[in-house]
């Protein structure tokens, strides 16, 4: 057991967030957390990346109980993370970027006068990464000018170049085209298995990238668990079905995902189909 | 490679200038050198770090203070112990102001350096005894190298000695910064300044890295207002006042904080720039006003930026 969450209650004044919700993650597992706007995901991800302390329960990685003890904390034990809007450092390179997390990695931040140019395993750690994400011929490009799809993919190999033990990845595929993303989930599942990681948790709306590549998916309803199983199991159970993923899978893989909005940011929301958004 | 002959000239031309120079453009050569060391520290934590002090005169006046206490209250001379205990002077003082400080961040940041700067400057003014209130005190000419230089003349000490010993300190200040800003820690600065909440994903511990970076700040604010202080002979509270914060960040601005240089441009050009607008028109910070204006509007890069190809300044954020 690398990741478990016994009982986690968080309230947020009298509105109950996460009520109960236990869970665990296994070595050399990929576990997907679904569940409709208001399950209680984001807090979740926040509480499991220590982030928030839980107001009840426990939250325990790698036996060690990590409730509310912030994500510089977090990252020194071995979990990374990603977020769901695109986090990146404009005016840094890509290169810049990754060397940014392999030097915070090193514990090398403190180091006022050494040259940064000159430390070679800084150098060769971050170009290793920029390949492994096929970002290598952008290194030295600013990321503010890459497209929204690679300012993803740097988001996440920046969190992989910490070289963690288990990553949460929110939402890895919002923002990307619909043609892509499957590419970037290639790309980050390869990365991972060559970095030796010991377990992936995603936050993912897009059920095809659930569905494809999850082991196991953990499916929250009004902050407590619904269901976790495999996704076979899953998506043999039509309550679950209806009432997380809104509708049978078929369905979802024809409609375009409201994630994938033409600039892919500033959506803290799923928008509502077309349809419903008309009438 | 630009970058580096034309460092090679104005490195030549800084040490020529005493030679072909008329004593009166040399003298005003000592602020802008005491100001290059001055920005060159709020250029880390504003360009570099992404906060914008208000306060900073504190540090300067930290500085300029602690030349004019040792020099006539503890007749010590020696320039370099003075530059020595107003850098940790000052680091004593940002220590416990920097890291409440840094708990803050915008406007509040700004406010809250302004806030510590005006306490320093009212305590300036009012504990008469300790520092002479808003008639100063004295500071008396201070060794170089052990020499007193007796034999000179207030100007043939400055434009001399004092000036190449001013020219060796920014000349040090620059070499030690330019190494601060290309080390690990300058890049995790750079990370914190674009997107803290990222830095922090990321193991970067956004309020310890701030607290380096004003602490360094502090000190180098403090070695340029020593600097800053011994030309004049004598130290005032204005020293230590927010109009004072503001001049230099709008020097920070003029030359430009994208920049590592942009600064030092920006001290030189506004040095010279009062001096000349002052003897033609008396309104000088009527100029200055609408050149600050001007220049946010039309070159938020500053000087420097307009010199770049492209401009890596993004004014409006948010």
């Amino acid at each position: 057991m690398i990741l478990e969450a016994r009982n986690v209650r968080r309230l947020y004044g009298a509105f109950v967030a996460l009520d109960g919700v236990s869970l665990s993650v296994r070595e050399g597992e990929f576990v997907s957390i679904i569940g409709p706007n208001g399950a209680g995901k984001s807090t979740l991800i926040n509480v499991l990346t220590g982030v928030l302390a839980p107001s009840g329960g426990s939250v325990r990685f790698k036996d060690r109980d990590i409730g509310g003890i912030g994500a510089v904390a977090l990252t020194r034990l071995g979990m990374a993370r990603s977020f769901q809007l695109v986090q990146i450092f404009p005016e840094l390179t890509v290169l810049e970027t990754l060397q940014a997390a392999v030097v915070s990695r090193l514990g090398l931040g403190s180091r006022f006068f050494a040259s940064l140019a000159g430390d070679g395993r800084v150098q060769r750690e971050a170009l290793e990464v920029a390949a492994l994400f096929s970002l290598h011929d952008k290194a030295h490009t600013p990321t503010r000018e890459l497209p929204q799809g690679d300012k993803k993919l740097l988001d996440v190999a920046s969190a992989f170049a910490l070289k963690p033990e288990i990553i949460l990845l929110d939402e890895p595929t919002s923002g990307v085209s619909t043609a892509d993303k499957h590419a970037v989930m290639e790309i980050l599942v390869g990365a991972a298995k060559r970095m030796g990681l010991r377990a992936i948790i995603q936050v993912e709306h897009d059920m095809d990238i659930v569905f494809g590549y999850s082991d196991r998916i953990i499916a929250l309803h009004q902050g407590k668990v619904l269901a976790d199983d495999t996704p076979a199991q899953i998506e043999a159970d039509a309550q679950v079905m209806d009432m997380v993923v809104g509708r049978r899978r078929g369905a979802t893989n024809t409609t375009p995902h409201p994630a994938l909005s033409p600039e892919g940011r500033g959506r803290a929301f799923p928008s509502p189909p077309e349809g419903e958004r008309a009438g | 490679m630009r970058t580096a002959v034309v460092l090679v000239l104005v490195a030549v031309a800084i040490v020529a200038l005493p030679l072909v120079a008329p004593a009166y453009y040399v003298t005003l050569m000592l602020p802008f050198m005491a100001y290059g060391v001055v920005l060159l520290g709020l250029n880390l934590l504003f360009g570099y770090t992404g906060l914008v002090s208000f306060g900073h005169a504190l540090f300067i006046g930290i500085g300029a203070y602690t030349g004019a206490v040792l020099t006539t209250r503890f007749g010590m001379r020696q320039m370099e112990l003075i530059l020595l205990a107003a850098a940790l002077a000052a680091a004593a003082v940002a220590a416990p102001v920097g890291a409440l400080c840094v708990r803050y961040v915008k406007i509040y940041f700004g406010m809250l350096t302004l806030a510590f700067g005006m306490v320093f400057y009212t305590f300036l003014l009012k504990f008469y005894r300790l520092t002479g209130g808003d008639e100063g005190m004295r500071l008396l000419r201070p060794y170089l190298l052990g020499q007193s230089w007796e034999g000179f003349s207030k100007t043939a000490y400055l434009i001399g000695p004092y000036y190449y010993f001013s020219v060796v300190i920014l000349a040090l200040a620059t070499l030690l910064m330019w190494r601060v800003v290309r080390s690990p820690f300058g890049l995790c600065l750079r990370t914190i300044r674009d997107n803290p909440l990222k830095a922090e994903s990321l193991g970067v511990s956004v309020p310890r890295f701030r607290w380096y970076a004003f602490m360094i700040s502090a000190v180098y604010a403090a070695v340029g207002g020593a600097l800053l202080a011994t030309p004049t002979g004598n130290v005032d509270p204005t020293l230590a006042y927010w109009t004072h914060s503001g001049n230099i960040v709008f020097m920070v601005l003029l030359g430009g904080f994208a920049s590592f240089f942009g600064p030092l441009l920006g001290a030189f050009v506004f040095i010279f720039l009062q001096d000349t607008v002052m003897s033609v028109f008396p309104y000088w910070r009527l100029v200055f006003g609408a050149m600050l204006a001007a220049l946010v509007i039309f070159a938020p890069g500053g000087l420097m930026g307009l010199f770049a190809r492209r401009l890596p300044v993004e004014v409006s954020r948010g």
